[in-house]
């Protein structure tokens, strides 16, 4: 029982962190309808940058943790998101109505490349991170086992919770929101009603850049170790989960994504490490051939 | 009056008009890429040992980067420009080069066939080279394979390297545990990739174009990891090792072979040297990469690679035209497989040890990129693109090092410019007049 | 016409969720006849050919089509068997050719099925054994008769994308064709074309009802076809049949001027072809002015 709790807790702390990255490609699918497949790259290049930024801080003298961490925390979202449009702007604008697969091959290309750069330039090693949330506490102790819930792991999931409840009121509310979701229902009705698409699509970019920037933050402090690979499979993932979910669809991603973490979880406590990655694409692959709308998703009738 | 007096100024201001907008985009441009390079560039971390980093700082690297970018974006700007006022330039260029490359196929691939065939008796050629050119003949082979799937069929096949992973396996495995050698082992390596192809492709290829992709992707990855972790049977990370070399109509090419075995040099009356059995790899490889690829030409002509065509071209007119989607998917995915599994046969015995580290998706991402930069579906482009890849490390450490850098951004640059791909012509698989 | 109907649809409903888009519609359409059917934008007639050529399972309903001597339940076979099993080939409405093949090829793969038996499973055709070369060059024949018929034969190694528009209509029902249908089933053939074009493909259709002696199914708003060449027309408003009958019999009903054309429209659609603004038209008028 404690065993379970406690990875029902790592199995969270992970699922929030899959879900903020799965909210990027959910949203680009439910607007352009393409998988970004640079997405973990964005994600990946996050988590470099906080690494970065934590350095320049300690350099510069900043040792108060929450400071430094809401520091952090804005300058990765600024210069990700940065990255989240740029990408958008180079290798997907230019191929919008393109044929089929141009822009599933050419985000594969961004996503090549964007890791390339980072290895020429950052290293192809693991870049280490020494902690800088300690601590937790203990929330039930059974047999010998005790349940730890460490301060980063509430840091983790409450950062989450606030991001999605901010999220969400800024899709439901503002104008930016309701003219993202008239895009997402007709492009080029919206377009009509003088809805600027393009800058739409890049805010679109940009948000699930910033998104995927925490998520990222999020990864470098909970692991203590970022490389310039970790973004592939956190980004197929991070997509499993936008799928199971139900792609489109915000609150879908995120259930998606817990889901995604409590499998991973649960898998490589209770079965096998090795296979923990094997179960996240069974876990696809099940979805996809028998499930394709998800959990949360909406059913795509075919236009003949 | 003063109506008249504008529209003159407004044409007087009209020149710099031209090119201002230009400059602004140019130093917006430079301006992003400075906020782009700034933390990942201009910073770099390094190790200072115990397990804690340092920061380097390359702000001259940000600058020049700044300045490629706005010199890049004015440039390409300007060029626009100078092509939109001459709208047919650009286009009748191509158009000819093309009709040229079109009328001179036949010479070409005789000449690239002729070569080819020379190049291991050549005066410049040595052993270093005819192993550069066996490997690029494996990645022609393996982006040929692909080609069939992606360029023809239009399905979209990010775990391509699984195939060629089943293949180079199955080889190792029948060699290990039942003594097979190359030729004998040969069939079975493509039947068992086919198979796998069918058995993965059956539930899946009634998926969209995007989501097959991925699921492709996540089949890739499993079997990666199975092989990785299966120690008993796969040997896990250590791989399987000494595995057969081909032998030359049962000679082998060893210095001595052991009693009642003949070897290649003692057979023919020729000193022993270590470079016929690189060169007999390297006429191997060849003559399979042409088989694929006659193979591959003559099946476009049939009914299964015309609807291979006709699927990439709209699904749904196949279907109301009484076509089976998901056999003649099928029948592309289980015969790409099938080519991936007789080069990753060949990898085995060219190696003589396989580990799941050579089937990474980078490898399949690679693969991929020959495919995309060559054109899709065509034949001649592929071997560009693959002597381009493996060749690039030779021009020094820099490309080696920038070489998938290089080829990211190319995948980007021919989807945004030439989507078809690099050549992009297509010979139709009929004609009305040809055929009386 | 001939006893036995070539189609007969029997309360044929389709509802997608909540959506009732073909409520309980029952018609019938012989060989050697063209069946029109009309009705306003949405009112289900698209629908009703999706659910014939199976891309749609229906909610109820039978259609039933009679082939040699057989009946055959077309909701009972799986869409891409249709063409083959009951001879049932259509046009979209969105004109779907293969746009990178040529216009021969796209004749060609129409022919897919009987091409594929004589390769083989390929091996003949790999091999190029007589029986498959035969094979093809039958087909080929069969492509020529009808790129001759629509006046596309000089260009029959064109990309079928570079065709103009009204041209590329006729190569869509051409293709259909190829398949060698009991029943045709053409969704808004003469959509963009103009006057001419449209009064040739007029010519086209009744002259394959005649020579094939084939059914055909038309969906159409241009008028001018309608009237001019329907021997049967059905009409649906709102998922519903509203009337069916011969041209003047729907023309007369005077639930179908309610409901649908308009006293005056109707009359307007008799005397002259309804001039639609549509894009395409132009390409596709220069085009056939230019080969003709």
């Amino acid at each position: 029982m404690a065993y379970f709790l406690q990875q029902l807790i790592n199995g969270l702390t992970l699922g929030a962190i899959y879900g903020l990255i799965a909210i990027g490609y959910t949203m680009v699918y439910g607007i352009i309808g393409m998988i970004n497949f640079a997405h973990g790259e964005i994600y990946m290049i996050g988590a470099f940058i906080s690494i970065i930024a934590f350095l320049v801080l300690g350099l510069a003298g900043v040792t108060y943790v929450p400071l430094a961490l809401a520091i952090v925390l804005l300058i990765t979202m600024l210069f990700t998101s940065i990255y989240g449009w740029a990408v958008e702007r180079i290798a997907y604008r230019p191929l919008r109505g393109s044929f089929r697969l141009a822009p599933l091959i050419s985000a594969i290309g961004m996503s090549i490349f964007l890791q390339n750069y980072v290895q020429i330039f950052q290293g192809a090693r693991g870049k280490p991170m020494p902690p800088v949330v300690q601590g937790g506490f203990t929330v039930f102790e059974s047999g010998g086992f005790a349940v730890r819930l460490s301060y980063l792991q509430l840091f983790i999931m409450l950062l989450t919770l606030a991001l999605m409840i901010g999220f969400t009121t800024l899709i439901a509310v503002t104008p930016l929101g309701r003219a993202q979701r008239a895009c997402e229902q007709d492009m080029r009705m919206a377009a009509l009603l003088g809805v600027d698409v393009d800058r739409v699509i890049s805010l679109t970019f940009v948000m699930g850049a910033a998104l995927a920037a925490v998520a990222g933050l999020m990864v470098t402090l909970y692991y203590g170790v970022v490389d310039f690979f970790i973004g592939f499979l956190a980004g197929v993932k991070a997509f499993t989960a936008a799928v199971l979910g139900g792609v489109g669809s915000l609150p879908g991603a995120m259930l998606g994504g817990i889901l995604i973490g409590l499998i991973e979880a649960f898998w490589s406590g209770y079965f096998s490490v090795e296979y923990k990655d094997v179960s996240v694409f069974v876990v696809l692959i099940l979805v996809l051939v028998f499930c394709p709308t998800g959990l949360l998703g909406r059913p795509e009738v075919e236009k003949v | 009056m003063t109506a008249a007096a504008g529209l003159a100024v407004d044409s007087a201001a009209k020149p710099p008009a031209f090119w201002v907008p230009f400059l602004k985009d140019a130093v917006l441009a430079a301006l992003v890429a400075v906020l782009l390079a700034l933390p990942l560039v201009g910073l770099q971390t390094y190790d200072i040992g115990g397990g804690a980093l340092g920061i380097r700082t390359h702000f001259d690297w940000v600058a020049i980067g700044g300045a490629a970018v706005f010199a890049g974006r004015l440039a390409l700007r300007v060029l626009q420009q100078l092509y939109r006022t001459r709208p047919t330039g650009r286009a009748r260029v191509l158009i000819s080069i093309a009709a040229w490359g079109n009328r001179q196929a036949l010479p070409i691939t005789l000449l690239g066939i002729g070569f080819a065939v020379a190049l291991p008796f050549l005066p410049f050629s040595s052993r270093y080279l005819i192993d550069l050119g066996t490997t690029v003949l494996i990645y022609v082979m393996l982006g040929w394979g692909l080609n069939v799937v992606v360029g023809l069929a239009g399905l979209l096949d990010l775990g391509y390297v699984a195939f060629y992973a089943v293949g180079a396996y199955t080889f190792g495995l029948l060699a290990r545990d039942l003594d097979f050698t190359f030729w004998e082992a040969l069939p079975f390596s493509g039947l068992v990739a086919a198979s796998f192809g069918v058995v993965l492709g059956f539930p899946v290829l009634r998926l969209r174009g995007d989501y097959l992709a991925i699921v492709t992707l996540g089949f890739g990855e499993i079997i990666r990891i199975v092989l990785l972790n299966w120690a008993p049977v796969t040997g896990g990370p250590n791989g399987i090792g000494g595995i057969p070399r081909p032998s030359f109509f049962g000679l082998h090419f060893a210095r001595s072979a052991p009693e009642g075995v003949a070897t290649f040099h003692q057979f023919f009356g020729l000193e022993f040297s270590p470079d016929h059995r690189v060169i007999f790899l390297y006429f191997v490889i060849l003559a399979m990469a042409l088989l694929t690829n006659a193979f591959t030409l003559r099946i476009r002509q049939l009914p299964i690679g015309r609807a291979w065509e006709a699927l990439r071209e709209d699904e749904v007119a196949c279907r109301a035209l009484g076509i089976n989607p998901t056999t003649v998917k099928l029948s592309a995915f289980a015969i790409g497989a099938m080519f991936g599994g007789f080069a990753g046969c060949f990898f085995a015995t060219r190696q003589g040890f396989i580990s799941p580290e050579s089937f990474t998706f980078i490898e399949s991402a690679t693969i991929l990129a020959i495919v995309v930069l060559g054109g899709m579906g065509s034949q001649l482009g592929v071997v560009l693109a693959a002597v381009l890849l493996v060749s690039l490390p030779e021009f020094g450490r820099a490309f080696a090092e920038f070489r998938m850098l290089i080829f990211g951004a190319a995948m980007v640059g021919v989807m945004v410019w030439r989507p078809r791909g690099l050549i992009a012509h297509r010979e139709p698989t009929l004609r009305l007049g040809s055929s009386r | 016409m001939s006893p036995v109907p070539l189609l007969a649809v029997e309360n044929l409903t389709m509802c997608f969720g909540g959506l009732v888009a073909v409520d309980n519609i029952s018609f019938t359409a012989y060989r050697g006849e063209i069946t029109a059917i009309i009705g306003p934008n949405g009112a289900g007639k698209t629908t009703v050919f999706n659910c014939l050529t199976g891309f749609y399972r229906p909610s109820a309903g039978r259609l039933a089509v009679h082939k040699d001597g057989e009946i055959l339940q077309l909701e009972r076979i799986e869409g891409f068997r249709i063409v083959r099993r009951a001879g049932i080939a259509r046009t979209f409405q969105n004109i779907r050719l293969f746009a990178g093949m040529t216009v021969l090829e796209n004749l060609i793969v129409a022919q897919h099925n009987p091409l594929m038996k004589a390769s083989v499973f390929s091996l003949a055709g790999l091999l190029g054994l007589p029986r498959y070369r035969a094979a093809e060059r039958a087909a080929v024949e069969r492509a020529r008769h009808w790129l001759d018929r629509i006046g596309l034969t000089d260009r029959a190694d064109w990309l079928a994308a570079a065709l103009p528009y009204g041209a590329q209509r006729r190569l869509e029902i051409a293709r259909a064709l190829c398949t060698g249908p009991a029943l045709l089933c053409l969704d808004e053939p003469a959509a963009g074309l103009n006057p001419r074009e449209s009064a040739e493909l007029n010519d086209l259709l009744l002259g394959v009802r005649d020579e094939e002696q084939i059914g055909i199914l038309l969906i159409e708003h241009d008028m001018s076809v309608v009237m001019g060449i329907s021997d049967h027309v059905i009409v649906l408003d709102y998922g519903r049949k509203i009337a069916d009958g011969t041209p003047a019999e729907v023309r007369a009903d005077p639930e179908v001027i309610k409901a649908y054309l308009g006293e005056d429209e109707i009359d307007n659609a008799a005397e002259e072809a309804p001039l639609r603004p549509l894009a395409g038209r132009e390409g596709g008028a220069r085009a056939n002015g230019a080969a003709a």
